[in-house]
């Protein structure tokens, strides 16, 4: 546990991501099995312990400690796990024979909410402060010291030198405290086997167009559609069969679509963005509604009837990764366009359809067909390399994507403000950032631009509660938050400036849409901002 | 006869001595004022006559040059010079004696006898060890009017023989870069310096412009603090590998992009609650303080044993409430005008 605990204090009191890296990486090389899975389990948020919460914590205190001095102390550290481990009273002895991480995961996976206060306490007598503060961490599960699981994830993939995405492909069938995944990567044996199991494959990825101009006997192109991306995975035999929905970044959201899960009866990996079903909005191929009927259903862990009859989930399908069994990764785009056209026929059409290609004369005439387009479902085009295998992540040259409206990026939230007025009590002024180069290499936020405006009510409180449950660090009425929201943010502008750290600034930024399901490491760079100065 | 104790009254800009019609500590101008040590917030300018101890004397004139002639050519301040141990009588009949507090050099706990009442303020002090001052003395009083600073059950200064350590070993770790260490200029800074050499660094150690005055003062009295030379005298490749100290209001300004990365520490009791180290983007904190942790406030009432506490400044609710659980009667002072030091 001193080591864990000493890789917690070193976490919250470095800011660069670079550093972070360097840090976790250190730590997972070093640290033996199995503490340093579960170290890994925990910085990615992978620990659940039911029986241990923030009340818990409060009471075993105010068993320990005068309340009134609890209450005085709490409001003034602000933060109950770091609260409870500076006025946790030690016993005489000095600590002795503190815990491992895998005692303390296992005594706390143990506890009922019984058993718990109790417990609690014995752990925390064999501990030092900075000890108690890591162990109370681990056992609430919000650590808050400013690392994603992606940031823990590269460190991981840093640490071993092997490839963010592969390890990504293999999280996902692995529990904590992974051991199959220490073995492949830190000792050199085969990699997980993963061929049964639902897992997630992580995305192909676009970079904007910007001022590229391609051929269009090179690229294919088709729409972007205005959703969610997910991924639909089907594996196992008979009783072990399950379908699964991933989002972006790799989130199990299958609770929050069932009707999908039926839809999906054949070993398979699909690609697709997951829309409603409306009436209001006929679109090019029909049947879509806005992306606001379907912001009502995400986030959810359960659906209502009425929400699965009003608004209906369905699949408009891009690729295809796997099909009846048959890796299809490497295939060239065009040949697995050709099996995806063929697989869809055999999908049922009340919730899978498939996207349509644009078909074009050249790009110029390509460029006409986009400005023309109307349907409000539509988000731009994606314009695809015909021989281009499906390679996970972002690679040049690949996908292109080319934005209906240019003046949309995606920023991730860093800081938070109270707002005032009707707003005071609400964190409503929001500062983001975009990255300076690529976040998975240690790239930095910067912040560009501030918004207060654009979202409804509804959204200011899910906002609000986000910034609550996020903070890692206040500063007077602002609050520092966890780099994981992203905000589409749309401006009328964008001007180099001197005066701010990311050498630019926009003009009218406006939340224009809140994208819970987008991971932040995929949020843009300053580098397609600065590609839309126009002084 | 008057009441008991009604000599003595808190007023929110100092604690008065009426029959001498003296402030202790005040924080606005006065004509006659006793001042328990050097600290900005303890010890303002421009009062007509000033009693402390030499050392306080000195640092107030370094900061504030009240000996300066004013326009009309006079030198308007008197300063009464009083040493440890020694006491001075005041008018109205009230002795005044000034006891070591262990919180800075020259700082002092002031007893205040009269009628055969007795009473004292602390002023700021601490119960450590601290190699640039004599330590803290416990003497009997009836009421006991003190600080409370770091008056809340979670504050525990670790031993600085630990917190000195760490530094160190940060240092030998990185030794391309320089630790830059953020210490209140006065107390602090040379705290800091004289434990780094009791520690057995013997490096040549590097300040901020802004230190000097204050090292130098201390080196007079007689706290040897080793070679020490200014951080504006030297290139970048001169300071890696050292230790650089500074105000910490420099912590984050522009004159720290002279030094080779530095890592940002600061040393302070503050530094114990992580959320205030992060604040102060702070990646070595240093839990070193001159003041009194929980455990000190609370032994210093049960040592001293005064028939009642009132509380000057600090987080006074909880320390009232650790009075109640003991049956010790306590009253918090609405006093104007302390501040929480970087201390
Ligand atoms: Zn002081
Ligand atoms: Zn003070």
């Amino acid at each position: 546990m001193e080591e864990f605990a000493a890789l917690i204090d070193a976490l919250v009191y470095t800011r660069s991501r670079n550093a972070k890296l360097a840090i976790i990486a250190e730590y997972l090389r070093y640290t033996p099995d199995p503490d340093r899975g579960w170290a890994l389990a925990a910085l990615s948020d992978g620990l659940d312990f039911p029986a241990v919460k923030s009340s818990t914590i409060r009471n075993l205190l105010k068993e320990r400690v005068d309340p009134v001095l609890w209450t005085l102390s709490r409001d003034f550290v602000g933060d109950t796990a770091e609260c409870a481990s500076l006025l946790w009273p030690a016993p005489l002895e000095a600590a002795a024979n503190p815990p491992s991480v895998a005692d303390a995961v296992d005594a706390l996976s143990k506890m009922t909410r019984k058993t718990a206060i109790q417990e609690l306490g014995g752990l925390l007598d064999r501990l030092d402060p900075s000890g108690r503060y890591a162990l109370l961490k681990l056992a609430t599960g919000a650590m808050r010291i400013g690392v994603s699981a992606r940031l823990a994830k590269t460190a991981f993939a840093q640490a071993f030198d092997v490839s963010v995405d592969e390890v990504e492909e293999y999280w996902h069938g692995l529990a904590p405290p992974y051991p199959e995944l220490f073995d492949w990567a830190a000792k050199g044996e085969a990699p997980p086997d993963t061929e049964n199991l639902p897992l997630f494959r992580p995305f192909m990825l676009a970079h904007p167009l910007e001022e590229t101009v391609v051929s269009m006997e090179d690229y294919a192109a088709e729409w972007k559609w205005d959703g969610i991306r997910v991924q639909l995975v089907h594996a196992g035999d008979g009783e072990e069969a399950e379908t699964r929905v991933y989002s972006r970044s790799g989130d199990d959201i299958s609770a929050t679509f069932p009707e999908m899960l039926d839809a999906l009866q054949i070993k398979a990996v699909l690609d697709g963005e997951l829309l409603v079903r409306g009436t209001h909005q006929g679109g090019e191929t029909g049947g879509a509604a806005s992306f606001n009927a379907l912001q009502q259903r995400l986030g959810r862990k359960t659906v209502s009837k009425k929400m699965l009859t009003e608004s209906p989930a369905f699949v408009r399908l891009y690729d295809v990764l796997q099909w009846r069994g048959e890796d299809l990764r490497t295939l060239p785009w065009s040949e697995r366009r050709a099996r995806l056209e063929q697989a869809v026929t055999e999908l049922p059409d009340s919730h899978f359809d498939i996207s349509r290609i644009v078909k074009a004369e050249s790009f110029d005439a390509l460029a006409e067909i986009r400005e023309s387009a109307r349907d409000d479902a539509i988000e731009g085009l994606m314009l695809k390399r015909r021989d281009s295998p499906y390679i996970a992540g972002r690679k040049t040259g690949l996908w292109y994507k080319w934005k209906r409206d240019p003046l949309l990026v995606d920023c991730v939230l860093m800081y938070a403000q109270r707002g005032s007025g009707k707003r005071s009590s609400f964190f409503s002024d929001y500062t983001f950032g975009c990255w300076d180069g690529n976040p998975d290499t240690g790239a930095e936020l910067l912040p560009v631009g501030k918004a207060y405006s654009g979202f409804t009510d509804e959204e200011l409180k899910k906002i609000d509660r986000h910034v609550r449950q996020n903070t890692i660090n206040r500063f007077g009425p602002v609050r520092e938050t966890e780099k994981e929201l992203v905000f589409e943010v749309a401006f009328d502008s964008v001007h180099s400036s001197k005066r701010h750290k990311s050498g630019l600034a926009m003009r009218f930024p406006r939340i224009h849409r809140i994208r819970w399901d987008k991971p932040a490491h995929e949020a843009d760079r300053i580098e397609t901002l600065q590609a839309l100065i126009r002084d | 006869m008057a009441a008991p104790f009604s000599w003595i009254k808190p007023e929110p800009h100092g604690i008065h001595v009426v029959p001498a019609d003296s402030w202790v500590d005040p924080s606005i101008a006065v004509g006659h004022a006793l001042v328990t040590h050097g600290h900005a917030d303890h010890a303002r300018g421009g009062h007509g006559e000033t009693v402390a101890t030499p050392e306080t004397l000195a640092i107030m004139e370094l900061r504030y040059r009240t000996g300066a002639e004013d326009d009309a050519g006079e030198i308007p301040h008197k300063a009464v010079p009083v040493q440890y141990g020694e006491t001075i009588r005041l008018r109205g009949g009230v002795d005044a004696t000034y006891i070591p507090a262990g919180h800075v050099l020259g700082g002092a706990q002031i007893l205040l006898e009269h009628a055969g009442e007795k009473v004292i303020v602390t002023g700021d002090f601490k119960r450590r060890a601290d190699p640039t001052c004599p330590p803290f003395v416990v003497t009997p009083c009836d009421i006991l009017i003190t600080e409370a600073t770091f008056g809340l059950p979670i504050f525990t200064h670790p031993p600085i023989e630990g917190e000195i350590a760490k530094l160190l070993k940060r240092l030998e770790d990185e030794p391309d870069r320089c630790v830059l260490v953020g210490a209140y200029a006065l107390g602090k800074a040379q705290r800091v310096i004289a434990e780094l050499r009791r520690a057995g660094h013997h490096a040549p150690i590097y300040l901020h412009g802004a230190m000097e005055k204050m090292c130098r003062l201390y080196e007079d009295h007689g706290v040897s603090l080793g070679e020490l030379r200014l951080v504006a005298d030297h290139s970048k490749d001169d300071l890696r590998g050292h230790i650089v100290v500074c105000p910490p209001g420099a912590l984050n300004d522009r004159w720290s992009r002279r030094l080779p990365e530095p890592i940002t520490a600061m040393a302070s009791g503050w530094m114990r609650v992580r959320q205030r180290a992060r604040q102060r983007n702070v990646e070595l904190p240093l839990i070193i303080s001159d003041h009194a942790d929980w455990e000190e406030l609370t032994r210093t009432v049960e040592e001293v044993n005064p028939h009642e506490s009132w509380i000057t400044h600090g987080r006074e609710e909880a320390l009232l409430r650790w009075h109640q659980l003991h049956q010790r009667r306590a009253r918090a002072l609405a006093m104007v005008g302390y501040e929480d030091e970087d201390d």
